[in-house]
């Protein structure tokens, strides 16, 4: 079956053990994962995952079923490339001599967008968003200036092209239907 | 994090300690009954316990792995959640395989553990374990209390977890200070987890779709599984069953969902089933499968898998969905609702002519297999298919059927006849040896949960293998004077294994014929009744006496030595394609 490189988002509660229990779907199923990125989301106390991983469209459909069993996980879809916008962000630490003295380098800089953040005596540092294959042709270019001393990107943070952000609507809807179903003394504890 | 509960506010609050607030948030989710061990981390609990002796019956058992699969015995039989508590460390971890048992077999029960303290976590502290670590993979949840404040939410959310939806084990890891500090109890329920959907709704349309196939269909044909019995919904399944006339098979774990006995019934689906129901799989236009996760003991080969027929999968957990199977129609939710609107909308039916089409083949397995295994071999040995019946016989097929693995399971399950939803108890999908004679004393206390006494007798058939890996529960049924039947069907062998060397590695017996002790006289050490039983002439007056007796009774079969499980589809086989003989 053919494979092909996908982005899935999760929404959990922020308990601690669910990115073990959302890594473990893969890693059952002896799949890779690319990149994988966690922070808080637009909704308080819920966490967001995106990630990516090279497999088959069998398989991202299983690994996204099992994910979204977890009692604390919201939801969970998967995306190819084609519903998305993404990005990733890279820093380039590079040598301030080596990069003086090759005006070529700023030309490189100046086609990608980058922008230079710090400048030293030893080392500048250059930031730049981009899609990864833009990311990666950047380094691969500097590279051929031995300049590099560092480099580190993000993972993929992405938008979905579809109106996808459903887990407020749904989460709403979850909180209504409990309402309507009981008079409810609830206590939410923080 | 979010912390949904209902705290009933009515009730006085009382000051107590974690460890008894544990036991309190228990008795109010109407828990009765306990298995466990104690040991030093969960000491506190334990001596909460001594005073909640008259409403908590606590089941000493002789090992920690007993008193998980006494829980699952019982939450099997009962419907009920089934609890177990130990101590931390290796108290623990000897629940490990029944925790991963009842997770694959869908089983209600509730670990408690015991943990250090909170400033000893990671330390490596004497018997710490990071048991919400190990348990993550192999359970619906777990959690680790921390403090005695949390204990009420705690137990209330377990309890909700474990019983709602697809059912499963959870875990609570308490430590130690939050089981010695304390807390304003007050009776607390969860109900509602924001993020956890426990009675999903079918799709739109969905149930017309299938309705629409169902009615079109010449040959359809039903699988029913666990989920059936799981969502109380037998009486919903004879309804469908009664207006449009779809013969039925049952997986391993669906067996008395619908009664042996029923015209519709072809028997057990899967690689030791029977030859109808494998074979009307691979011969119906339509597949309607009920609560069953098409497992690969079910389905052999998943490329040569029924595929002429259109799939319609009602199940509550949609990560089964096109897990194993293509399905063309999920029906998602719990099956009771949704078999009763199915039957609304499906039209009555007469499918005899389909259904007598499938008679040969439980002619042809009757005469080639059945007819041999319910008779003693040509030399005289019992065999154990013949035993499973006349037990089965004898107790009017009322009795409450508990087995090992091996093939005293395959062939107690497929030779006993169920009359009764949730007659058999036995460990499906992993497959555990050593999981009868606890899961039967679990058994008599969820038997008694609901029906209020020992009139259905609970019998265990085991292996000469299975039992002594647990002997040692003979401790418990001994104190607790545990009513249990069990039947040792030996054969010297670990007879399963033994049957594939045979089959499939030359005959070449690598460390499968077993040495047994003198099972009479370990009976004995622990004021068992027993009696061991060699020939025909003997059986039907042991078995007679074993059901008749007032209290436990070991009955030792020596049965066929090289005795073999027919018919049965070789791994990666068609499932249509069944061997008859070796
Ligand atoms: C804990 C465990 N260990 C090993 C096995 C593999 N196994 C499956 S059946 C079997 C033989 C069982 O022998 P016995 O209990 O005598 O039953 P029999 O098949 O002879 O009826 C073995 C070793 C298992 N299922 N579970
Ligand atoms: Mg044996």
């Amino acid at each position: 079956m053919k494979e092909a490189l996908y982005t899935i988002i999760v929404h959990s509660e922020n308990i601690a053990g669910v990115l073990n229990k959302v890594t473990a779907a893969f890693t059952r199923r002896q799949v890779n994962i690319e990149t994988l990125n966690v922070s808080a989301s637009s909704i308080k106390g819920v966490h967001k995952y995106t990630i990516t991983s090279r497999t088959d469209a069998i398989n991202i459909e299983r690994i996204v079923q099992q994910i979204s069993k977890n009692i604390d996980v919201i939801q969970a879809h998967f995306f190819l490339d084609s519903e998305l916008m993404h990005r990733e962000i890279a820093m380039y630490k590079l040598s301030t001599d080596i990069l003086k003295s090759q005006p070529a380098i700023s030309q490189i800089i100046r086609k990608y967008s980058a922008h230079i953040i710090e400048v030293n005596e030893v080392f500048s540092i250059l930031e730049m968003s981009g899609v990864d294959e833009e990311i990666t042709a950047l380094y691969e270019e500097l590279r051929n200036f031995n300049t590099i001393l560092q480099f580190v990107r993000s993972g993929r943070v992405v938008v979905t092209t579809s109106s996808f952000e459903h887990v407020d609507d749904f989460l709403e809807s979850r909180n209504k239907e409990h309402k309507l179903s009981r008079e409810s003394c609830w206590t939410k504890d923080a | 994090m979010i912390k949904e509960q209902k705290i009933n506010k009515e009730v006085q609050a009382v000051k107590m300690t974690g460890g008894e607030a544990l036991l309190s948030a228990l008795e109010d989710h109407g828990v009765n009954t306990l298995f466990g061990y104690p040991g030093g981390a969960i000491m506190p609990v334990y001596d909460r316990l001594y005073d909640h002796k008259e409403k908590l019956n606590h089941i000493l058992m002789r090992h920690e792995q007993g008193a998980i699969h006494a829980a699952q015995g019982f939450a099997r039989v009962s419907g009920q959640i089934g609890v177990c508590m130990v101590t931390s460390g290796p108290g623990a971890t000897n629940t490990i395989t029944g925790i991963a048992d009842a997770m694959i077999d869908s089983t209600p029960v509730l670990v408690i553990a015991g943990q250090v303290g909170t400033k000893m976590l990671g330390s490596d502290a004497f018997q710490e374990v990071d048991l919400v670590g190990i348990t993550q993979p192999i359970s619906k949840w777990s959690y680790q209390i921390r403090s005695a404040a949390d204990v009420p939410w705690a137990v209330a959310r377990a309890c909700y977890i474990a019983t709602s939806g697809r059912p499963g084990p959870v875990v609570l890891d308490f430590t130690k200070d939050a089981q010695i500090g304390t807390l304003d109890y007050q009776p607390t329920i969860v109900d509602f987890i924001r993020s956890y959907v426990s009675n999903p709704q079918p799709q739109e349309g969905s149930l017309e779709q299938a309705a629409t196939l169902i009615n079109e269909a010449t040959k359809p044909f039903m699988l029913v599984g666990q989920g059936v019995l799981l969502g109380e919904a037998t009486a919903e399944l004879e309804e469908l069953v009664k207006k449009t006339d779809i013969p039925v098979g049952e997986t391993l774990l669906g067996l008395s969902a619908m009664p042996s006995a029923h015209p519709n019934n072809l028997g057990m689906l899967g690689m030791h089933g029977n030859l109808a129901p494998n074979k009307a799989t691979n011969l119906c236009d339509v597949l309607i499968a009920v609560g069953m996760r098409f497992d690969d003991r079910v389905t052999g080969n998943l490329e040569t898998y029924a595929p002429q027929a259109k799939v319609i999968h009602l199940d509550i957990d949609p990560a089964e969905f096109n897990k194993n199977v293509r399905v063309d129609v999920p029906i998602l939710g719990d099956c009771k609702q949704s078999l009763k609107k199915l039957t609304a909308l499906c039209a009555p039916r007469n499918h005899q002519s389909w259904i007598d089409s499938l008679l040969p083949y439980a002619e042809e397995e009757h005469r080639v297999v059945c007819s041999k295994e319910l008779c003693s071999t040509p030399d005289g040995a019992l065999r154990m298919g013949q035993v499973a019946r006349l037990v089965s016989q004898a107790a009017h097929d009322e009795a409450i059927l508990v087995t090992d693995v091996g093939q005293n399971q395959m062939l107690s399950s497929r030779y006993f006849r169920y009359t009764h939803p949730r007659s058999l108890v036995t460990s499906g999908g992993l497959g555990t040896m050593g999981f009868g004679l606890p899961a039967a004393i679990g058994a008599i206390y969820g038997n008694r949960q609901v029906n209020h006494d020992d009139k259905k007798p609970v019998v265990l058939m085991t292996g000469d293998g299975g039992i002594q890996m647990v002997i040692q529960e003979l401790g418990t049924i001994m104190e607790q004077q545990c009513p249990v039947k069990m039947v040792i069907l030996n054969n010297s062998y670990l007879g399963n294994v033994r049957q594939w060397q045979e089959m499939f590695f030359k005959k070449r017996y690598s460390f499968t014929p077993m040495e047994n002790p003198d099972y009479l006289k370990l009976s004995d050490a622990y004021g068992i009744k027993s009696k061991r039983v060699v020939s025909e002439e003997q059986i039907n007056e042991a078995i007679a006496e074993m059901l008749s007796y007032d209290g436990a009774y070991l009955l030792e079969v020596c049965v066929e030595k090289e005795g073999n499980v027919m018919p049965m589809v070789p791994i990666g086989g068609t499932i249509s394609d069944m061997l008859l003989e070796p």
